[in-house]
């Protein structure tokens, strides 16, 4: 297939993609602004006050970056699981197994997808939280950067689960008991300089932790890490899942008979 | 001629151990209108699943257009087009959507893809569901829809995977003239069927797979000269008590007015008829009793089967 084609094909992926997340916005786009809202609301401005300084910010500009960049995570790794797999599920990814499309194009195009629909509602978000709170940009480069890879890093794993998925309960495990705790022990809510010696190191191991935190960067100019570090880890972390998830393509695990 | 298929020792051995195809050897030549027949397990399913990736092989080749799918699989696959024979299309999206997508998979610029959709929505006679929901269309529009899909790309080699289950007298014809026009205009066809009828008139070339061998693959029309006998039913206008005394002719009284009469392949028909003339049987009309196609077919995999010395195979889905 030649790279003219190749194009038509990722942008043909993404463009249906893009088609069924907002086709069903009601369950993709709308809830987690309403989730946010809740969150905004109630730790910011119900709760937050009394919380006091965060890491030297107020409590809610302190908890915002971390809400953007949890729904970032979170409406990018489903919209890759549920619609990879609801193709599965379907039949229909055989439409794209019988044509000529590489196997790279094929996970850039559901990728993006993904990321489409992670900063879509990570935009939504950030409007959403200016009706309670001025947010400060202190690296937009930094804030650009980190949500795009985090978008494409959890799009990714999202293909991955999809992969390996033989039901409905597959697809729902991960973020469940695995994406979900990590998020919100992720240093959404709170500094790690909070936490003991030895729960301060456990955090460490979290790489969520590192882009909720070179993510507050952007806005707030303070983080818990260093955020090269933060960029390294995350693009290191893209580069084996992405490998990974093209081999399993290329074996048609659970995908090819 | 030009080869549009061809299978060499092609193998496949399932991860339970189930040996599904046993080493076959296919050709399909340009422009054949090709039938794959064979009872349910028999490896059908198994052959085009490789041809069409959606099956890993175990061993042996498949060429398409003489492009070997081991080294150039992305430019074999398009020149295929595959028409599943479960519905497998996003059921959310609309008819005109699923085209336009398919095409894009094939890299086929978007204005195109929505002329090339346009085309074959009207042919197939869906133009007018283009912007319904997949799921909203009846069950033969939804075959109509995935033989329009399979065309978007325009391949030089379409197969069908029973193209007209479960749909209705009318529509099968229908569908079996599209066929015959793209056939005409260069199109090779390879279909399963379990109707044999849909073989016999459409098809001018047939193998019988069974057990994950070929065992026949020759013309429509020496495979039905392989029929010894056939049975035909003779209404008739007198009121009959028994089987007339025929020599030569075996047959039985079906009722009081009609005949069952098996004639030999070198047996004439005139001779019979001047015999019931004989015994003032007038013969108002006369059919065949089953579809030929279905005899030979059933005495070819029994055949295998006795040979198997297996008899009758209760063991395959």
């Amino acid at each position: 297939m030649k790279a003219r084609q190749q194009w038509v094909a990722f942008v043909t992926i993404l463009t249906r993609e893009v088609r069924r997340f907002t086709r069903i916005w009601l369950q993709t786009l709308l809830p987690p602004a309403i989730t946010i809202v809740l969150y905004f609301v109630i730790f910011g401005t119900l709760i937050g006050p009394r919380i006091g300084a965060m890491a030297g910010h107020t409590y809610i500009d302190f908890v915002v970056p971390g809400l953007i960049m949890m729904s970032v995570i979170t409406n990018s790794y489903s919209n890759v699981v549920s619609s990879f797999y609801g193709n599965k599920f379907q039949g229909s990814i055989e439409e794209i197994l019988v044509s000529p499309v590489p196997n790279y194009v094929i996970l850039l195009g559901f990728v993006f997808g993904g990321v489409a629909r992670g900063i879509a509602v990570g935009a939504i978000v950030t409007l959403l939280s200016l009706l309670f709170t001025s947010l400060q940009l202190h690296h937009l480069a930094v804030i650009l950067g980190m949500v795009l890879l985090t978008a494409i890093l959890f799009s990714i794993a999202g293909l991955i689960n999809a992969i390996f998925a033989e039901s409905f309960d597959d697809i729902s495990i991960i973020p469940t008991f695995v994406l979900t705790p990590l998020t919100y022990l992720g240093g959404v809510f709170y500094s790690i300089d909070m936490l003991p010696e030895f729960w301060q190191a456990v955090s460490r191991a979290n790489p969520i932790l590192y882009m909720v935190n070179a993510f507050r960067y952007g806005f707030l100019g303070t983080s818990d890490i260093p955020v090269s570090g933060a960029f390294l880890m995350v693009s290191a972390f893209i580069v084996l899942s992405y490998v990974y998830a093209l081999h399993l393509l290329a074996r048609g695990r659970r995908l090819r008979r | 001629m030009t080869s549009a298929l061809s299978i060499r020792s092609l193998r496949k051995v399932y991860d339970n151990g189930l040996e599904a195809l046993t080493g076959i050897d296919l050709d399909v030549a340009e422009g054949d209108f090709f039938a794959l027949l064979g009872p349910n397990g028999a490896g059908k399913s198994t052959a085009i699943g490789i041809i069409c990736s959606l099956v890993r092989k175990t061993s042996g080749s498949i060429s398409v257009f003489g492009i070997d799918i081991d080294r150039d699989f992305s430019q074999a696959k398009q020149y295929l087009g595959v028409v599943p024979q479960e519905f497998n299309f996003q059921q959310f999206e609309k008819v005109i959507d699923i085209l336009v997508t398919q095409a894009g998979y094939y890299g086929l610029p978007r204005q195109l893809a929505e002329e090339r959709s346009e085309k074959y929505l009207r042919q197939l006679g869906l133009w007018d569901k283009r912007d319904s929901r997949a799921r909203m269309l009846s069950g033969g529009m939804k075959r109509r829809l995935m033989i329009a899909r399979a065309l978007v790309h325009e391949p030089r080699l379409l197969i069908l995977d029973e193209p007209t289950a479960g749909v209705d007298i009318e529509l099968r014809r229908a569908t079996w003239q599209f066929l015959r026009d793209i056939n005409a205009r260069g199109v090779t066809i390879i279909l399963t069927t379990h109707y044999l009828e849909e073989a016999e008139n459409l098809c001018n070339r047939i193998a019988i797979i069974d057990r994950g061998r070929i065992v026949e693959n020759t013309s429509t029309r020496q495979l039905l000269a392989k029929l010894s006998t056939e049975t035909f039913v003779l209404d008739t206008r007198e009121q009959l008590d028994a089987f007339p005394d025929l020599p030569g002719y075996t047959g039985r009284l079906v009722d009081s007015h009609s005949l069952e009469i098996d004639v030999e392949k070198s047996q004439s028909l005139n001779e019979l008829f001047a015999s019931l003339a004989k015994h003032n049987v007038h013969v108002l009309s006369m059919r065949n009793k089953t579809n030929r196609l279905e005899e030979l077919f059933v005495s070819l995999v029994q055949a295998g089967a006795d040979q198997a010395g297996g008899g009758t195979d209760g063991g395959r889905s």
